[in-house]
């Protein structure tokens, strides 16, 4: 104590650059934080030095070149609007124009929830900011409430609940021996789950498996979570990318609906517009009437303020430029088609591939599976190998993502895989 | 159409209070009376009462779509280009802490979201340490960080006497008490220049002797720095105070924002820097904000960032953004004088309308 006065004493001059440092030790206890799994395959990825490298770890779609893809509405809209753009502030619950046009999309163009105003809706920082924004309000408004969560989910949902201190339950859902969905498990536990719980879905293109319900299955699930007054709280990051239908890939939303359940749901424009830089996104709640929809937005508000006061603009111009213009939303539901054909086509060409070498696995769930990703079924083991023998990127739970996959670098790819799984 | 299932679990969810700043604006513009003015936007005007987007700012969207940059997620600390500019324009580029890569910096949603980043780190690494606020502070902040304090339990937070009514100044002996009263290890709140919503900074003297105070009470300051540029006109003399902390060696947190002074408001444009003692401090520090940020918004928007980078790298796109800048803060100043002029030769009553003069910024507090 006496040491650390005299040095107070030395340092507190007035005005002098000196050289003797004020030895702080307020950061001491901060340890590294543990590296974002998934970023650090991109790292890696960028720093082999090797002509062969394939990066299927990337989340991000690119073109059959392997290139990042700005559409082409997104370029017009931009072009539209650059330079031209006030700059002040949105209100709090962001671009309304942005917001309508994407309550169309999930809901229904003709919707009775959008026509009775019973949708409280902010924009929201992605998909992201959506979750973490309902994972709040649940916070604030059944501080005594789960979230129920699958397994596996996207690795972030994880930390959202838990930055929003929300206690997180699991449920089941991938089934590993069969590549494809535990049903029969999934049932169980949300029968089990005490009534009026809330759980975590995707809406398509489940994230990172590519297992999706089918509409029969969802039909189901629905009816049960009717039995148990639960809440579906739908994080929808892909629609019209898993598909490549809008509609089509809303079915589950659409299902719940019609069956009178109040839902949530996280939209994002990261993938499906290639916005992803820009978090553009947008959070709603089916509420029982119009008052209760202003009250809801009123907090979901009073939640954003403190983390961010506003949404950025530019995204959500570009956004409600591109839906607003019946002629650039027609373009670029053409280019989401394509995106979306483009992996197909890549599912396609790597189950051919494998199967023509003679792999005696089943690869089916390549096919099966939908949206960018594809749970290979690949071991920790496996993945180090495609890595470290043959430099392909990763993330080591063995999934891959279709977007990173080429018409030139299929047949390496399938090669490797075949290499470290065909004695397994 | 079906029957709802669930009975609303929401239904204790009540209508959330106005916005007391909104609210201003929504009853002006529900005015319809000929001379109504709006003194209460807390954003740049022109002569014209018109909304300004800086010429650099609409070059830079340019050159930008011109380019056709893609979009690709930024990693999660922000552009890098943009965190290295929005440093070295608040600490200037050969400051020791810089050279010796002393300072985490990481890209944030505009001032709110450095300052909550900044805010989370507190409560996960300082529980129960105090954050002390002047009073009175930007209502919002004040809001904010009560909002925060609700939803999270965990940083506590009192006032310290800034503003003197019967001077129209600042409240110097109240202050420094204050702040020596706070309990040891607090985290002072600062403004680093045209403080909000008063307009009353501390001369570069008391500056000296508030560093005193907090160094002597072991305290970490903290500085919200929303007006770089957009007080005096030069943003040099704007960051003297942040300057003169980073110089004794102190470790400092300092919140930027973009708003004001690139008329950035609606694209969130900030940063969050914490000076910290050592270099492995800082790379530590920057992880650890990285991981409060992913949970929040995984990573921040790119627009912002991109138009702030462009027109700090390229000198030509700089100088014309300096001087922009001396034009909005000149007119402001202006604006004071011409006040300041009318009420004086209007005002009978012998009152001191000098404050409109000594105070800075967007803001006057008036008597």
């Amino acid at each position: 104590m006496a040491f650390r006065s005299a040095m107070l004493g030395r340092v507190t001059r007035r005005g002098s650059d000196l050289g003797a440092r004020w030895m702080s030790t307020w950061w001491r206890s901060v340890e590294p934080a543990a590296k974002d799994p998934i970023l650090g395959v991109t790292e890696a990825f960028l720093a082999d030095p090797s002509p062969d490298k394939v990066n299927v770890g990337v989340g991000a779609y690119r073109d059959d070149n392997g290139k990042p893809v700005v559409l082409d509405c997104v370029r017009e809209a931009e072009r539209r609007i650059a330079g031209n753009l006030n700059m002040e502030y949105l209100p709090m619950g962001g671009s309304i124009k942005m917001v309508e046009e994407t309550l169309k999309l999930a809901y229904g163009e003709n919707s009775e929830f959008i026509r009775d105003k019973r949708i409280a809706a902010v924009q929201s920082l992605s998909g992201t900011g959506a979750c973490r924004l309902f994972a709040d309000f649940q916070k604030r408004f059944c501080p005594d409430s789960q979230i129920y969560i699958p397994v596996p989910t996207w690795a972030n949902h994880h930390n959202i609940w838990r930055d929003a201190q929300v206690p997180q339950r699991t449920f089941h859902y991938y089934h590993a021996e069969s590549r494809g969905l535990d049903f029969a498990a999934l049932m169980d536990d949300i029968k089990n789950a005490p009534d009026g719980s809330f759980f975590l879905l995707h809406a398509c293109a489940h994230n990172p498996t590519g297992v999706d319900p089918s509409e029969e299955q969802w039909r189901e699930i629905s009816f049960q979570f009717k039995a148990k007054g639960h809440f579906a709280f739908f994080d929808m990051a892909y629609q019209g990318f898993a598909s490549g239908d809008p509609e089509k890939d809303a079915k589950a939303i659409r299902i719940f609906l019609e069956d009178g359940h109040h839902i949530g749901i996280a939209q994002s424009y990261a993938k499906n517009m290639g916005l992803y830089g820009q978090r553009v996104g947008c959070l709603s709640v089916l509420c029982e009437d119009e008052k209760q929809a202003v009250a809801v937005k009123s907090q979901l508000q009073q939640l954003a303020r403190p983390m961010y006061s506003n949404p950025p603009v530019h995204g959500a111009v570009i956004v409600s430029t591109i839906l607003g213009d019946p002629e650039l939303k027609k373009l670029w539901l053409k280019e989401v088609k394509v995106m979306a054909d483009r992996i197909i086509g890549m599912r396609t060409a790597l189950r051919e591939n494998l199967e023509k070498l003679g792999s005696p696995l089943s690869w089916e769930h390549i096919t099966n599976q939908i949206g960018m990703f594809c749970y290979s079924g690949l071991t920790p083991e496996q993945v180090d190998r495609l890595t470290n023998e043959f430099h392909i990127y990763l993330t080591r739970n063995g999934r891959i993502s279709m977007a990173g996959v080429t018409t030139g670098n299929v047949g390496y790819l399938a090669n490797a895989i075949h290499e470290v799984s065909k004695s397994a | 159409m079906v029957a709802s299932v669930n009975a609303s679990r929401f239904e204790g969810v009540t209508m959330a209070p106005p916005d007391p700043i909104l609210g201003v604006s929504e009853a002006f513009k529900a005015d319809s009376h000929e001379s109504k003015l709006n003194l209460g936007v807390g954003a740049y005007r022109t002569e014209e009462l018109r909304p300004y987007v800086l010429n650099v700012v609409k070059k830079a969207e340019n050159l930008m779509v011109e380019r056709g940059e893609n979009k690709e997620y930024l990693p999660i600390e922000g552009l890098a280009a943009f965190n290295k500019a929005t440093a070295e324009l608040l600490f200037g580029a050969d400051n020791p802490v810089i050279k010796q890569q002393r300072v985490a910096t990481v890209q944030g949603l505009s001032g709110t979201g450095s300052l909550r980043l900044a805010a989370a780190l507190i409560e996960r690494y300082f529980p129960g340490a105090k954050v002390v606020i002047s009073s009175p502070t930007w209502g919002a902040c004040f809001h904010h960080l009560n909002l925060y304090v609700k939803l999270s339990q965990g940083v506590p937070w009192s006032e310290y006497r800034y503003y003197n009514p019967k001077t129209v100044g600042l409240d110097f002996e109240g202050m420094i008490a204050d702040i020596k009263a706070a309990p040891e290890g607090s985290f002072v709140l600062l403004h680093g220049c045209a403080h909000n919503p008063t307009g009353i900074d501390p001369t570069p003297d008391q500056w000296e002797k508030i560093a005193d105070v907090i160094q002597e009470k072991n305290h970490t300051p903290f500085f919200d720095v929303a007006y770089q540029g957009f007080a005096s006109g030069s943003l040099d003399e704007d960051a003297a105070s942040v300057r003169l902390f980073a110089a004794r060696g102190m470790e400092v947190l300092v919140a930027q924002s973009y708003s004001k002074n690139l008329g950035l408001y609606a694209e969130r444009i900030g940063a969050i820097n914490v000076v910290c003692s050592s270099a492995d401090a800082a790379a530590r520090v920057k992880s650890q904000l990285k991981r409060l940020a992913r949970p929040m918004y995984s990573n921040p928007p790119i627009h912002g960032a991109k138009i702030v980078a462009n027109v700090v790298g390229d000198p030509a796109l700089f100088n014309e953004w300096k001087a922009e800048m001396e034009m909005m803060a000149g007119r402001i100043k202006n604006v004071r004088q011409k006040l300041y002029g009318s009420l004086s030769a209007k005002d009978k009553s012998g009152k001191d309308w000098s404050f409109i003069l000594k105070q800075i910024g967007m803001f006057s507090f008036t008597a």
